[in-house]
């Protein structure tokens, strides 16, 4: 069985969790890619979720947001059932994913794109520029308003995928490996911006679920950790339980490791 | 604003040009532009905004040609009102094949064919039914009067198209400037992306083919207007798909202005390929062929996009 994940930690207050994962699984043919995954988000925090390549980690992102209906299993998002729901409807209830391999409008100017997140709340044309100008000068696009998508670097491309999915002004947000292929200082420039999402009460502040490679980032923003391995979920608590769980050393090790390590540093 | 304004000078120059103009071959000429740059125009609000390229818009154009002539002849009805159903005909086809064809996720090539496949099967039922007038095609009697939508000088004609692309170029204006045209060119541009931030890709493509469809659905009632004559292979076969789409995109696809370019070069070039060679059944659609190749090879952002092309080109020669 896969671990219960937040008995442990958050402790069930009176509060319904803002997302609930009950059982969640599906299987492409053979492979079974995510497997009875349950797991608890309480709003106003910022998590991660973790795991060596392959563990499943995007399918799951992919099955919350609507873009995979589960064989089995229910989500719950805000109080209500999202299973099976299209993307732009769990969109609009709040939750709003960025894609690991992002997917700018290339065409337009980053104004425009991140006006196209802002139009989910705002009809007015105006409005969305003047609050896509606001959110940009939140991830540090501020200078580049006007250049097209299209020529944005790397760095650049991850703050605009953030950004036009913060102009949703989602309740969840839900952040597929905003910091990979970035380099140390920029990984460093990110950093706060990620945090301040979340601390920012100012608009509501957001509630941040995030995929992540980078361990730095990890240890430094969230404060609790899903660890999924081969489609299930192996480990769960603060980012210093689960880097000592010798489940999780295997699983990004090989197996055997974790003993192998004990011995050598007895 | 800018648009606006842009839109108020061209309303200007093309009205004042046909005031002015007396030359039967020019005032011609004039029309035909005109008439097929309302074709690429409405092509390009699906096919250049919304990135869906059909190659059978000729469906909604013969569907507006045949309710402009079986309105009248059949039911009797003012050619004025004739006009409102048939722009309301195509815009309800349109919006039928856009629920089908988007609801089962058609794109690229697919989306294309099926539109394709859609106006042939128009064309052999029009063949087929009696109330088509078959194979024989449709002719409305020759009544000029304004109430009538019939002009005796190529003028009154000329103004009639004119509206129509002007309001095409104000429906291209406020899809530029909307949310409902953000959410398209997003839709066009990554559809993931779209879904994810909110955008039912479905819900925007049909209004966008409806509204394409709408003002193809015009220019087929204009061209009965203007010709008093339909028959199934005019109003369904590609004549019109074609015109609508390469001038779109010889202009500029996803521009305001490139569709009106387009036509006006197209028809210029058919013009003189007529003059110089004569008539010469197809060798327009030749010719069209011919400039939608080199168009497509050395300027992929058609006629008005020249400029930016060519920049990019040596940008891309130095780095």
């Amino acid at each position: 069985m896969s671990v219960a994940a937040c008995a442990t930690c958050c402790g069930r207050g009176v509060a319904e969790p803002l997302l609930a994962l009950d059982g969640v699984s599906i299987a492409f043919g053979g492979l079974r890619a995510v497997q009875q995954v349950s797991l608890e988000v309480q709003s106003g925090t910022l998590s991660a979720l973790i795991g060596p390549n392959g563990a499943g980690k995007t399918t799951l992102f992919a099955l919350i947001s609507g873009f995979l209906v589960p064989d089995t299993g229910r989500i719950r998002f805000d109080g209500r059932d999202i299973t099976g729901l299209a993307p732009h409807r769990i969109a609009r209830a709040g939750l709003t994913r960025t894609f690991q391999i992002v997917q700018p409008f290339a065409a337009q100017s980053v104004r425009e794109n991140i006006a196209v997140g802002a139009h989910l709340h705002e009809p007015r044309r105006a409005a969305a520029l003047a609050q896509a100008d606001a959110v940009a000068q939140r991830v540090g696009l501020g200078a580049l308003l006007d250049k097209p998508a299209g020529d944005l670097t790397v760095a650049g491309r991850k703050r605009l995928e953030l950004a036009r999915a913060l102009a949703t002004r989602p309740k969840l947000l839900l952040l597929d490996e905003v910091l990979a292929g970035l380099n140390p200082q920029e990984i460093a420039e990110m950093i706060p911006v990620v945090r301040a999402l979340v601390a920012d009460a100012a608009d509501g502040g957001t509630t941040v679920l995030m995929i992540e490679h980078v361990m730095q980032a990890v240890m430094s923003l969230a404060g609790h950790v899903w660890v999924l391995a081969q489609g299930e979920l192996i480990a769960a608590g603060s980012p210093a339980e689960v880097t000592r769980d010798e489940r999780v050393v295997e699983a990004y090790l090989g197996h055997g490791t974790a003993a192998r390590l004990r011995a050598a540093a007895a | 604003m800018k648009d606006l304004a842009a839109i108020a000078v061209f309303a200007g120059v093309v009205g004042g040009l046909t005031w002015g103009l007396e030359s039967g071959v020019w005032l011609t000429f004039l029309m035909m532009a005109l008439y097929v740059a309302l074709l690429a125009q409405a092509w390009n609000m699906l096919g250049g905004y919304g990135g869906q390229f059909s190659f059978g818009h000729a469906v909604f154009f013969g569907t507006g040609a045949y309710v402009q002539a079986m309105a009248q002849l059949g039911l009797g009805w003012n050619a004025w009102l004739a006009l409102a159903a048939a722009i309301g005909a195509a815009s309800a086809v349109g919006a039928g094949i856009g629920a089908l064809t988007f609801r089962y996720g058609l794109r690229g090539s697919y989306f294309a064919l099926v539109t394709l496949a859609f106006a042939e099967v128009f064309r052999i039922v029009s063949v087929s039914v009696g109330f088509t007038g078959g194979g024989v095609g449709l002719m409305l009697p020759l009544r000029e009067s304004f109430g009538n939508l019939q002009f005796g000088s190529r003028k009154g004609y000329i103004v009639l198209v004119l509206g129509f692309v002007v309001a095409a170029l104000l429906v291209t204006g406020w899809l530029r400037h909307s949310r409902f045209g953000a959410r398209l060119q997003a839709v066009r541009d990554n559809e993931d992306a779209a879904r994810a931030i909110g955008i039912d890709p479905w819900a925007v493509k049909l209004g966008a083919i409806t509204l394409s469809a709408a003002f193809m659905g015009a220019g087929g009632a204009f061209y009965v207007q203007v010709f008093q004559y339909i028959d199934p292979s005019l109003a369904f076969g590609p004549t019109s798909s074609v015109e609508a789409l390469v001038a779109a995109i010889v202009g500029g696809m996803g521009t305001l202005w490139g569709p009106v370019l387009g036509a006006a070069v197209l028809h210029l070039l058919a013009e003189l390929t007529r003059n110089l060679f004569g008539e010469l059944p197809g060798l327009n659609m030749i010719v069209y062929g011919v400039v939608l190749v080199l168009i497509v090879l050395f300027a992929p952002r058609g006629l008005s996009g020249v400029g930016r092309s060519v920049r990019d080109l040596l940008r891309a020669r130095r780095g």
